[in-house]
């Protein structure tokens, strides 16, 4: 099984997340992310989506996605050098006595701390998937209350595109 | 026929009063629309949240409107009428209940790739959302059965969303799209201008195939030594029939045509092999599975066509015809994919196809298989049997009606032993396997061909699902001639109940049936029952020569099944062959 994600580039009409979203589930795709937003284009939205499965697969999804009206273009991104980002706030406990351990911690992974409570912070990681994962796993110690992650967005570097 | 059709205007002088700017309301915007969109015949169903498009068709004749008495009779009638015409069929219904009735209809239309315009009202913009009377969120509730949908947000849009619907229904892979019009969209007015173009940026459907794709088919035309061709409802749809014919011929290939593809190619044709599949003829399931090359045009691999997948035509080099690349490779993997229309791929091929030189060997193999082993089945002079009901249609039709069927045992039956030579003269649900289907289809089919013999076969089960739809043939004198092939059972139930079930028959007895005469007759329309081959005759030759509609009801025999059949999890060859064998 191997991990794709895929740029797909959608008129900005309502329902059009419903019609994406619910192609994937119809046709038995998994959705391991999806994010949405708009694009280098007004009325357009650029949908990044994080799927898994073999060759033949993605070919099957992206000819599905292109048969929806609504979908102008499929790109898979993980085909060429690609920059993929996610971001994750992670509210976790911290004590007094152990700020210091975990502002180490988010030095070292170039992340911020957002805000600071009575006995908590926020911290805001950006990175790549393995990147969050681990950020995740280092403050799971500490005993994590929150996590929202954002899903991946992604684009093809420099001219590969 | 029906009175009304003489009245309609000339299509200039519609055009001229259509085409008028004006300031209307969107009611009728719609109807104008639809005039300039050429329909001629609209089915529905009135309600609350239509009211102003059915009072805009107040005294409206520029187009035929055939009140049903069931939304799911409009949307059938919609989807005969477009699959015998080749237009887009259109229907129209209210919001809530009424919307939510046309599922079934959408999903057969989407699954056979049928264009449909399904226009549905709804509550006004500013109650969505808020759970009022009758409301359904019908285009979320339809999105997976649909080709495309919008809920008109405003009039403004109107004439640009009605023209954007007729080009993706009709072309590219056509099926239905469903506009749904809130109340106070089509109440408002607005100025109305046609609109004639249309730009969709995402939607640009491949007409004519790469060269080289078609080359390579070519290619393997000439070295193959067992060649199958499998032809399905695209060639249909594409018109691409004529094209399909000089094809075949020039190539010298046999060829097998799917349940939807019937008519596509002449069943009278030395090449031709009947259908394939589960209920297909043992020519056609043994060719395949023998081929070194399988060529499918407009077909897509059904699971019905293939059974198990792993031993599907196992030998073949798979070239695959079609113009949704979605369906190439889905079920199938593909060694030559070609994407195009049906109809302007095969002209391209027939440019340079040449005679399948090294398969006279396999030629006369296919020609003996279909000697040694046609359909048959053991014919009987006590009980009325259901396959000869259905020989008996076609040659007292001469084998000229348009045919509509149901789903079920007569449905395979019709299939099987009714010999079509026409596109557009078989209709019939195969996708979705709809019952209720038949009948009201048939209504649709006769409002396109008011001239042409229409016939709908059907059980005693699936006529009971849309019975109700005989008033519209009474009321508007529509000549549809209706066999109900009654078992008095659930037959195709009954079949697998008994083969795979080991007679385990469980809930399919249909007694307590109405008198499908006297139904009739309640409804103002002719009938007749026969219980042996004479009464048959009779009776059907007397129903085909009454000038309005007519209902026969043939008593067949009950346990009879439908052969050659394959079962779940078997290869196509791995047939039984019945009480014939």
């Amino acid at each position: 099984m191997k991990k794709h994600t895929i740029a797909v580039l959608v008129n900005d009409q309502p329902g059009v997340l419903q019609r994406v979203s619910g192609l994937f589930g119809r046709r038995g795709f998994n959705i391991e992310s999806i994010t949405v937003g708009t694009s280098e284009e007004a009325g357009l939205s650029r949908m990044v989506i994080v799927t898994s499965g073999d060759d033949r697969l993605l070919e099957q999804v992206t000819k599905q996605l292109y048969k929806l009206i609504d979908v102008i273009k499929v790109i898979d991104l993980s085909a060429r050098p690609m920059v993929g980002r996610e971001l994750a706030l992670i509210k976790v406990n911290a004590e007094p006595a152990a700020r210091p351990e975990i502002l180490g911690v988010v030095e070292t992974f170039r992340a911020a701390v957002v805000d600071i409570g009575t006995n908590t912070l926020m911290v805001q990681v950006v990175g790549d998937t393995e990147k969050i994962d681990a950020m995740v796993e280092l403050m799971q110690p500490y005993g994590i209350r929150e996590l929202s992650r954002t899903g991946v967005t992604a684009m093809i570097r420099g001219n590969a595109g | 026929m029906v009175a009304q059709n003489a009245t309609l205007r000339s299509k200039e002088e519609l055009m001229e009063k259509m085409s008028k700017p004006e300031v209307i309301t969107g009611s009728e915007m719609l109807l104008r629309s639809l005039v300039l969109e050429g329909v001629d015949c609209v089915f529905g169903y009135p309600g609350g949240a239509v009211l102003f498009i059915y009072d805009a068709m107040h005294g409206f004749s520029d187009f035929h409107h055939l009140l049903t008495r069931h939304e799911q009779g409009a949307i059938h009638a919609a989807d005969g009428y477009a699959r015998a015409s080749g237009k887009v069929g259109v229907c129209i219904a209210t919001s809530g209940p009424g919307a939510t009735n046309l599922v079934t209809g959408i999903a057969t239309a989407y699954m056979d790739s049928v264009p449909l315009v399904v226009i549905t009202g709804n509550v006004a913009t500013n109650f969505i959302g808020t759970d009022a009377f009758q409301e359904a969120d019908i285009t979320g509730i339809t999105m997976p059965i649909t080709k495309h949908s919008y809920l008109v947000r405003s009039v403004e849009d109107l004439p640009r969303i009605i023209h954007e619907a007729f080009h993706i229904a009709g072309t590219g892979r056509k099926g239905p799209v469903l506009i749904d019009i809130p109340k106070d969209v089509s109440s408002h007015k607005a100025l109305f201008k046609p609109v004639n173009e249309v730009s969709i940026r995402g939607y640009n459907p491949t007409v004519t195939a790469k060269k080289p794709q078609v080359d390579k088919m070519l290619k393997a035309i000439e070295e193959a030594e067992r060649p199958v061709i499998l032809a399905g409802g695209g060639v249909v749809y594409s018109g691409g029939h004529e094209e399909l014919f000089e094809f075949v011929t020039k190539a010298g290939i046999p060829i097998t045509t799917t349940l939807l593809g019937l008519g596509a190619f002449p069943s009278g044709h030395d090449l031709w092999v009947g259908m394939p599949g589960m209920h297909g003829t043992y020519t056609a399931n043994k060719a395949i599975q023998g081929a070194d090359l399988l060529i499918n045009i407009g077909a897509r691999f059904d699971d019905r066509v293939t059974m198990k997948l792993d031993g599907f035509a196992p030998k073949a080099k798979i070239v695959h015809i079609d113009i949704d690349p979605a369906e190439i490779g889905k079920n199938v993997p593909t060694a030559i994919p070609i994407v195009g229309d049906i109809k302007t791929v095969l002209q391209q091929a027939n440019k340079a196809v040449k005679f399948a030189a090294k398969a006279d060997v396999w030629r006369a193999q296919v020609a003996e298989w279909k000697q040694e082993k046609p359909l048959s089945y053991v014919d009987s002079n006590v009980e009325l049997k259901p396959q000869w009901v259905i020989e008996m249609i076609h040659e007292t039709t001469k084998g000229e009606a348009i045919v509509t069927t149901d789903v079920g045992q007569h449905q395979m039956w019709a299939a099987q032993y009714y010999r079509f030579n026409q596109p557009r003269s078989w209709i019939t649900s195969g996708g979705l396997g709809t019952m209720g289907f038949g009948f009201p289809s048939a209504i649709g089919a006769q409002m396109a061909h008011p001239d042409r013999l229409v016939v709908s076969i059907n059980g005693d089960g699936g006529m009971q699902m849309c019975a109700q739809e005989l008033a519209v043939c009474a009321i508007n004198n529509i000549p549809v001639k209706v066999a109900i092939i009654n078992n008095q059972v659930l037959g195709m139930v009954r079949q697998w109940q008994e083969i795979i079930h080991n007679n385990r028959f469980s809930h399919i007895d249909l007694a307590g049936s109405p008198d499908f005469v006297k139904l009739s007759e309640a409804y103002g329309v002719k009938a007749f029952r026969a219980a042996n081959k004479e009464e048959a005759r009779d009776a059907w030759i007397a129903a085909m020569n009454h000038p309005g509609p007519a209902v026969v009801e043939f008593v067949v025999r009950r346990d009879e099944n439908v052969y050659p059949m394959v079962t779940a999890g078997s290869t196509i060859d791995e047939m039984l062959m019945g009480d014939a064998e």
